[in-house]
């Protein structure tokens, strides 16, 4: 019996040996640098552990009946918010999308759009709602005004993907029947985005909800306002509930919204 | 599509009388709950101050300009935090979600009954709990700094991976996943050769899409003293050092572009 032996081998990730080592090393040294440059106390945490179990043990049992009326305002005025914001991003990303679009239009107004929507993306929501709320003053209005306005960066940006997309004989065929712009988009455009543009709307609405819990942190309004009351006031058996809540909110939001993306498609 | 006929012409219209007024039933219900959602708000806002706020916002762009160029170079270490913490939460939460992806996925989780739903909760109760939450929570236990930054990003980052990572497993081919069982494989061996390579892609171009997310979230972390340039952002605003705090935007949306840019190229580079 003489053969030779083969053993397979799973090809490597990167095929180049030297870039393979090189971004090896590139990693290493990162990762050492970050360790030299943060600095974690050790003490603290190993007296925060006690602590933070005591912490995490106010939490429970969850109190949803002593402030039962503060956590209902809340969440209704979130609601409120979140689709009010909603409605008022989506209105004013429609123009901007239109105009983000490469296929559609000209050169400046495509990079007037575009800036629009980076700027729009930069900011967190938090960061806006604190010049919001300092501009126009606590309560649901800046964080609607928050709401919609960042809207419009994640909105206007995917739609705008979908319109460059578009079938362009469609459109032409629309274009050749001598209709003027407005009609080009409405009959050529429109109807060919539109399950994008509901999906896209029913997942916003859910993102908007989940942001409407933080912004109250700030002074924003909504159910974020009473969890910042509730660790304010030491209750951590509210703020226990209103987490719960806002978890449970988010997952029938997330199923109802995928159902109904589901069925529209 | 129906062709209408007029006296004498015909005109094509795009619905038909019925479609036509469920449209307008439609319209009209979203107009009602929009004002009235809308009339609840205002009945919570004060007015006088939303119609001033032109005034204020004037006058706040008047404290930020020109902006202090020079606090820049202060700058240069909490940016670096805030890389810091997207990069290595990001690392954390891929980590974490991995595990959870495989329980979680209909087709590779030992028990449906029990540790899908367990799994799968994980993932909702993450991605549901805001990392600005998440920090909030964190720095009462191990304290103010950049550490409880990384924990609440990579907590945050567990649920969105996750969950795009088990959609991604419960798509696989599953003819691949037969041939290597044909060989004989265990199912570990599986697991490297029949799901890994399947899953690869998905998977980076998740973990990008995250850091890229992470970026930002990093940049609001420090508003409760979770570390990274947030601290210094609140900092300035509690001084009302707005010449500071123009710097700081700036350094942030160039911070955001940076990270878009770099993330385009590697996904270039990918796929």
């Amino acid at each position: 019996m003489n053969y030779k032996k083969v053993i397979w081998k799973r090809k490597p990730l990167i095929k180049n040996r030297l870039l393979r080592i090189g971004l090896i090393l590139l990693i290493i040294t990162y990762l050492l640098s970050v360790f030299l440059t943060t600095e974690i106390d050790w003490q603290r945490i190993l007296e925060g552990i006690p602590r933070g179990k005591i912490f995490i043990f106010a939490f429970f049992p969850p109190d949803f009946i002593t402030r039962s009326n503060e956590i209902l305002a809340g969440i209704f005025e979130s609601l409120w918010m979140t689709i009010v914001a909603t409605i008022v991003g989506i209105l004013i990303s429609i123009p901007v999308s239109l105009g983000a679009a490469k296929n559609i239009a000209p050169k400046f107004v495509y990079f007037l759009s575009r800036g629009v929507i980076t700027l729009s993306r930069s900011f967190q929501e938090v960061i806006l709602a604190i010049f919001f709320v300092k501009l126009m003053g606590f309560g649901p209005f800046a964080g609607m005004v928050t709401l919609s306005l960042s809207t419009i960066g994640f909105f206007a940006k995917l739609l705008s993907e979908d319109i460059e997309d578009i079938n362009k004989s469609q459109a032409e065929a629309i274009k050749s029947t001598g209709s003027s712009w407005f009609q080009w988009v409405n009959y050529g455009v429109q109807p060919q985005v539109m399950p994008r543009f509901i999906g896209l709307s029913l997942y916003r609405l859910d993102i908007n909800f989940r942001e409407s819990a933080v912004i109250g942190i700030v002074g924003g309004g909504g159910i974020g306002s009473t969890l910042n009351t509730a660790f304010d006031r030491y209750e951590f058996e509210t703020a226990a509930a209103v987490l719960i809540v806002i978890i449970s909110i988010v997952m029938i939001v997330e199923y109802t919204s995928s159902h109904l993306r589901k069925l529209i498609k | 599509m129906p062709i209408i006929k007029q006296k004498d012409y015909k005109t094509w219209k795009k619905f038909d009388r019925k479609r036509d007024l469920q449209n307008w039933l439609c319209w009209f219900l979203g107009t009602l709950i929009f004002s009235f959602c809308f009339g609840l708000i205002s009945s919570k806002t004060i007015w006088f101050y939303v119609f001033d706020s032109h005034n204020e916002a004037l006058d706040l762009l008047g404290r930020m300009f020109p902006p202090e160029t020079n606090y820049f170079f202060t700058l240069i270490k909490p940016i670096w935090d805030t890389l810091n913490i997207a990069t290595i939460g990001t690392t954390i939460g891929t980590l974490i979600a991995i595990p959870l992806a495989f329980l979680s996925a209909n087709n590779t989780t030992p028990s449906k009954k029990f540790i899908r739903p367990l799994a799968l909760f994980c993932i909702v109760s993450s991605r549901s709990i805001n990392s600005v939450i998440w920090a909030l929570l964190l720095v009462a236990v191990v304290g103010p700094g950049v550490l409880a930054g990384i924990i609440a990003i990579g907590l945050r980052s567990i649920g969105f991976c996750g969950k795009l990572l088990y959609e991604a497993i419960e798509e696989i081919d599953e003819n691949q996943i037969e041939a290597i069982e044909a060989t004989g494989a265990n199912k570990a061996q599986i697991m490297t050769f029949g799901i890994v390579p399947q899953i690869l892609p998905a998977f980076t171009s998740i973990s990008i899409y995250r850091w890229d997310i992470n970026i930002r979230e990093a940049t609001v972390v420090g508003l409760v003293g979770a570390g990274g340039i947030g601290i210094e952002l609140d900092a300035q605003i509690g001084d009302l050092a707005w010449a500071k705090v123009s710097v700081i935007l700036l350094a942030i949306v160039v911070a955001v572009v940076f990270s878009e840019w770099i993330t385009a190229k590697i996904r270039k580079a990918i796929i």
